[in-house]
């Protein structure tokens, strides 16, 4: 069997479109054997927020207004002519109607795929979020030092 | 031993290679399994990952149109 392949992704948008990508990537690459890691910072932590639509969670009034504001992977915005939230509902519809997985399939997908969710130390601390705010999947809270070395060999991208 | 199947012609990418993943996984040392495909992305990857991930293809046959089945056992 040849050595495994590794691609990290560093998730930051809490765009549909983009963490679209992000699953898609994730999903792909683990299904055709590649050891997958997903750094979430910023705005990317709202993928994997066990609540999924707007709440007021996290510590401290402006942490908790922000998490409220940002919501969850329910209810993220597109990246362009978001129709205050319909256009993602739409854009779920024609991807079922195209046959084409939908971000919770391919979020499920890459939870099924063993993908590895980290999540960003630095910007938890920002939100007032704990490792208890996300689902059980993420497996551990990193800062830059430990996502690049989990990283190294292999391909990072951006998100 | 016992032979499965999958057909994933309706599958999209990266669709294609998470059902293709998910079903071989479920086989036991032994095991064959058969599964349609669409010719393209999925007939050019799906057996060329599968051998890199240690499953034998035993074959390849055109169906029809452009589906086509190919036959994997799990050492």
């Amino acid at each position: 069997m040849a050595e495994k392949n590794k691609l990290s992704i560093i998730s930051m948008s809490g765009d549909f479109d983009k963490v679209i990508a992000v699953f898609t990537l994730a999903s792909g690459a683990a299904a055709v054997g590649y050891e997958v890691n997903i750094f979430f910072t910023f705005w990317g932590l709202n993928s994997i927020k066990k609540v999924t639509s707007h709440r007021f969670i996290g510590s401290g009034f402006l942490a908790r207004f922000f998490n409220f504001l940002l919501g969850g992977r329910k209810s993220l915005p597109l990246s362009r002519l978001n129709f205050g939230g319909l256009s993602p509902i739409l854009m779920t519809g024609m991807m079922k109607g195209k046959n084409v997985a939908t971000l919770e399939e391919l979020f499920d997908a890459s939870k099924a795929l063993r993908v590895n969710f980290f999540a960003c130390e630095m910007a938890m601390h920002v939100l007032g979020l704990t490792k208890d705010d996300f689902i059980p999947e993420v497996k551990d809270v990193l800062g830059v030092a430990s996502f690049l070395e989990l990283s190294k060999g292999g391909q990072t991208l951006f998100i | 031993m016992s032979t499965f199947n999958l057909d994933i012609t309706k599958e999209r990418c990266p669709m294609t290679f998470v059902k293709a993943k998910l079903h071989l996984e479920q086989l036991e040392p032994g095991d064959i399994t058969e599964i349609l495909l669409a010719a393209g992305e999925p007939l050019d990857n799906v057996p060329r990952t599968a051998t890199e991930q240690g499953y034998q293809v035993l074959e390849s046959v055109h169906v029809r149109d452009n589906i086509h089945k190919i036959t994997i056992k799990k050492p």
